[in-house]
């Protein structure tokens, strides 16, 4: 755990320093590869930037809504640098309505774009794990085996090592896959699979589990979308012409 | 690949195995009590007991974290050689006179350690700040709050759970206010 970076009489928030990172680099990865698909870099460029634009103020927004007698009394706090006043859920929600909107005005194709977009969320989970790391959040449970690590108290399942080692393979085989991919959707949905079913697996070792039914929310969620992207994958696969064909819109088996 | 992905009834009874393991998976794993083994742990996290410690104030009177149960208390380490610190003791002090009614308590521990108990006592007249402040000669609340930056503040519930924790400033008194108000509405 390192929350705090010292540089000389700075301190570096490290946890927000390995996010903007990620966004930055997993930004890259997409317009390095968006070609592969058939995409424009620069309007997927666009299209993040628009995403996460949206994103941030609506979860700026949302927050202070769910908060405005107070934010209506100090006007000034709305656009306070603090990081926790963000509601996430709402800032998701508005940035992809944003960039599906932008999306479809450029009339992109829907499969081929979350395909490109697969490599970048792929590196911006090992990013996300680092971050978590770095700032103690998704903390194991307490546990006696051999390799153990001291935080908040008790000696815990390094989870956050366990899910930085899962997403840096996800990644590794994101990107083997998308050299040989041979239908529209396949990477976006293999991704998907790969990362609900490291959830699945993983969560287990959480110490901070929400727990609903008896049962911990993330699994059941992982499983959800584990066995719908396992679904989506045999529909796609299907649904995309007789096998052997070229099966759509330029994107596909092209190693460059 | 697709070949074997399009295949029946292959692919759906690979779904259907997938769906047993992990269904079992997740029923083996479940934990229903471990979130509750949080709440008894003492450490400066969300979900976790807010590590109890006792200074002297500036009056020269004992103060112990553990005796402000029943309050939201906001706990906030500063130095007064430290700028956000001293940017953000308005938004504390005028925080503490909005909601003093409403069971809450700021606690300014003076890291005083690395400070002197003298500058922050002229502070804090200088501002006219009315809560408590509490010295670390110690730096003993410094250690069990693994203070790694100033201002930290920490936001403790009436249970005495710490449920917010903002690592530097200055905060304003509207994200406090947003912060505190919720917990000041649970009961008290």
């Amino acid at each position: 755990m390192l929350p705090v970076l010292q540089v000389g009489p700075m301190a570096v928030q490290l946890p927000g320093l390995l996010v903007l990172l990620g966004i930055w680099l997993s930004s890259v990865l997409i317009g390095r590869h968006a070609g592969r698909h058939g995409i424009d870099a620069d309007v997927l460029d666009r299209l993040l930037l628009i995403g996460l634009a949206a994103g941030v103020i609506g979860a700026r927004l949302g927050y202070v809504l769910q908060h405005a007698a107070i934010y209506f009394e100090d006007v000034r706090a709305v656009f306070s640098l603090n990081l926790t006043a963000f509601a996430a859920f709402e800032g998701a929600v508005v940035g992809i309505l944003a960039a599906l909107i932008y999306a479809q005005r450029k009339s992109l194709p829907l499969w081929p774009t979350l395909d490109a977009l697969t490599p970048g969320a792929a590196l911006f989970a090992v990013f996300v794990n680092l971050s978590q790391w770095a700032s103690g959040d998704a903390f194991g449970a307490p546990t006696d085996l051999p390799w153990a690590m001291e935080l908040w108290g008790a000696p815990r399942h390094p989870a956050q090592l366990y899910a930085l080692a899962a997403s840096i393979v996800i990644l590794l085989i994101v990107l083997w896959l998308q050299a040989r991919q041979e239908f529209a959707g396949q990477l976006a949905l293999s991704w998907l699979a790969l990362a609900s079913g490291a959830r699945l697996l993983l969560e287990a070792f959480r110490g901070d589990s929400l727990v609903l039914a008896g049962l911990r929310q993330a699994q059941l969620l992982g499983l959800l979308l584990l066995m719908a992207s396992l679904a989506g994958l045999h529909l796609l696969a299907r649904r995309q012409g007789p096998i052997g064909s070229s099966g759509g819109s330029g994107h596909g088996a092209t190693p460059n | 690949m697709r070949r074997w992905i399009a295949r029946r009834p292959h692919w759906p009874l690979l779904m259907a195995g997938v769906f047993l393991l992990g269904t079992g998976w997740m029923v083996w794993t479940t934990s229903p009590e471990q979130s509750a083994e949080a709440g008894r742990i003492a450490s400066p996290h969300p979900g976790f007991a807010a590590p109890d410690f006792e200074l002297e104030t500036l009056e020269g009177e004992r103060l112990r974290l553990s005796d402000l149960r029943g309050e939201v208390v906001v706990v906030n380490l500063w130095a007064t050689w430290c700028p956000p610190c001293r940017a953000e003791m308005p938004a504390l002090q005028e925080l503490y006179e909005k909601h003093r009614e409403d069971g809450l308590v700021v606690v300014a521990v003076n890291a005083t350690d690395r400070d002197s108990a003298e500058a922050a006592r002229r502070f804090v007249a200088e501002r006219g700040l009315t809560f408590p402040v509490g010295l670390d000669p110690q730096g003993e609340a410094s250690r069990l709050y693994a203070l790694q930056a100033m201002p930290s503040t920490f936001v403790v519930d009436r249970e005495g759970v710490v449920r917010e924790v903002l690592i530097g400033g200055p905060v304003s008194l509207g994200t406090l206010r947003s912060l505190v108000t919720p917990l000041l509405e649970e009961g008290g």
